[in-house]
């Protein structure tokens, strides 16, 4: 896959802080590709997303975008990106018709134009189908000041989507949307990947968003403590856990322990996390009657806390 | 270039829309010069009138004027601090526009709001007999331009210093009435000591007040009395901070806004 993002060991301190905020990521996302950075609240998401973006200067590093340097070239590189911030950027003084036309002009998509009336016709199609998407159509020429949360959100994400970037950046895009409007949002990205290749970069607290990403970047203290497909992070990590229960429980150990299978016993059932591919030979070797027998594969959840927890544990917080 | 020009046209209109929705601000914005005109020069005039032989009222009125285009429109620029504090600023800033698109639009949109200000005190100047000709306004409209775009880049050396929309609100006043009194705008400042004198040549604001009294008092018995340098003077020094402010004004602010 073509890269369109290159970071290689990316360094940020603030100024006012002793600990890097970002301390050296080095990763690529390839054109197309669904990109996913997790982590916990204070882990460096933000940073290296407004990084990524230009709005914040990096310590140290290299950060390639579409081959441009994000130093030298930030003008051109700011041209094909959309963001969506975690924090709303709306102007409240303006109508949402106001805030995407204000847009559209400095991303040079169409000519200034002071009232909605004067703009092109292919503007007002456009804004009107993207409203109609996210069900903002009938607010359209209403004041942002009267918006919820929610439909800041959506606005926002309207204005992102206007002038076709290539990279899309979405820093906890969904939340504040509700289910509706959060399940056409992804559907709607869906669209524009598969028509229009568009890469996708998010950062996120929801694990079933990410669970659809190509790839996962999980980083903790400005570091990355995972990187690869959710199948590969979850199967790297984590055992499939498998629960016993048994009418006669002593005997169920005993022949655990001659197999010398580890296990824990929890209120009377064994638990044991032996390797995906030895599950069934395992339960096919055992000859103690079983009344139970769960079998639970890892989520991207379990993976999650497993990584972020053993995290937390090794630096003794 | 076509596309720079538009984006400061945008953000210009933006500053421009905000006002006009903002009613009380309008009111408000009226309410100090229509004091310091009616009141300050109405009682100047009738203390001291005849003494410094000129009409104070008529000196006050060119003083305020200039006075507020300069400081509305440098307060107006100040406000892209309260845009960063809404996380509004991110939305421009990593628009693909020049960083100097982004500070001569906000310029642009302030001084259009200074000149709706502008037109109403001149208006209350005609209600209270100051006499303005239309030959006169001609000449004073690109003064008074002139002194919002000053001002204008004024605002922008100050916000590049300013941490918070709160420190913002400590400070302006502390720069900005020291300058009432150092550019003369109610008091003559023809006869100052020499301390003074060095503080009122160092207050940009005293070159957009002597400006707008220059291009007035053009050609009345009064000019020597009143008017501190000649126009071209005053025009000259107010290009060179003109320049100076926005362009290490600019650097600063945009070098702030990314070395966090």
């Amino acid at each position: 896959m073509v890269p369109i993002i290159e970071v290689k060991n990316l360094i940020k301190s603030y100024n006012k802080s002793q600990a890097n905020a970002v301390d050296g990521i080095s990763f690529t996302v390839g054109q197309g590709e669904f990109f996913a950075l997790l982590g916990p609240n204070g882990a460096g998401k933000t940073t290296a997303i407004s990084i990524l973006t230009t709005t914040l200067s990096k310590t140290s590093g290299e950060v390639l975008i579409s081959g441009l340097d994000l130093d030298r070239d930030a003008t051109k590189i700011r041209r094909n990106l959309g963001i969506i911030f975690q924090n709303p950027s709306v102007d409240d003084n303006l109508t949402a018709e106001e805030n995407v036309r204000f847009h559209a002009i400095l991303y040079g998509l169409y000519p200034f134009r002071p009232t909605y009336g004067l703009m092109p016709q292919e503007y007002k199609n456009k804004i009107h189908d993207l409203a109609q998407l996210l069900s903002i159509d009938k607010e359209l020429f209403n004041p942002i000041k009267s918006f919820s949360g929610g439909m800041k959100r959506k606005l926002e994400i309207i204005r992102s989507l206007m002038h076709d970037p290539t990279i899309i950046f979405l820093d906890e895009p969904t939340s504040g949307l509700d289910p509706i409007s959060r399940a056409n949002l992804w559907s709607y990205l869906r669209d524009v990947r598969e028509n229009q290749h568009t890469t996708v970069f998010l950062t996120t607290h929801y694990l079933e968003e990410a669970e659809e990403a190509d790839r996962l970047c999980i980083i903790n203290a400005g570091k990355i403590v995972a990187l690869g497909t959710p199948l590969e992070i979850k199967g790297k990590l984590l055992n499939t856990q498998v629960v016993l229960s048994s009418p006669n429980i002593s005997d169920l150990t005993h022949e655990l322990t001659q197999k010398k299978v580890e296990f824990t016993l929890e209120h009377d059932e064994v638990v044991l996390h032996p390797d995906k591919d030895n599950v069934a030979p395992l339960i096919q070797s055992l000859t103690t009657k079983l009344t139970k027998l769960d079998i639970h594969n890892p989520s991207l959840d379990d993976a999650y806390l497993q990584i972020i927890g053993s995290q937390v544990k090794n630096e003794g917080v | 270039m076509t596309h720079e020009i538009n984006a400061i046209l945008a953000i210009a209109l933006r500053d421009f829309t905000k006002l006009l929705r903002d009613r009380p601000r309008l009111v408000i914005s009226f309410i100090f010069p229509i004091l310091f005109i009616g009141a300050l020069g109405g009682s100047l005039q009738a203390g001291f009138g005849e003494a410094v032989g000129y009409n104070m009222i008529t000196f006050i009125f060119t003083g305020v004027l200039a006075q507020n285009l300069f400081q509305s429109t440098a307060s107006g620029v100040i406000s892209l601090i309260e845009d960063r504090e809404n996380d509004f600023s991110q939305e421009i800033f990593v628009s693909p526009i020049s960083r100097y698109s982004i500070i001569f639009g906000k310029i642009l949109g302030e001084t259009l709001v200074s000149l709706v200000l502008g037109v109403g005190i001149i208006a209350f100047g005609f209600i209270i007999g100051i006499p303005i000709t239309a030959s006169l306004l001609i000449t004073m409209i690109p003064a008074g331009i002139i002194a919002c775009l000053f001002g204008g880049a004024f605002g922008v050396i100050v916000l590049a210093n300013l941490g918070s929309q709160r420190t913002a609100n400590q400070v302006f006043p502390l720069i900005m009435f020291p300058q009432f009194i150092l550019a003369g705008v109610f008091s003559p400042i023809k006869e100052l000591p020499m301390f003074l004198d060095v503080l009122s040549r160092i207050s940009p604001m005293r070159y957009a007040v002597d400006l707008m009294r220059g291009v007035y008092y053009a050609g009345a018995p009064e000019y020597d009395l009143v008017v501190l340098s000649p126009v071209l003077y005053n025009l000259a020094v107010i290009a060179v901070m003109f320049i100076v402010f926005l362009f290490i004004g600019t650097t600063i602010f945009v070098r702030n806004e990314r070395n966090r």
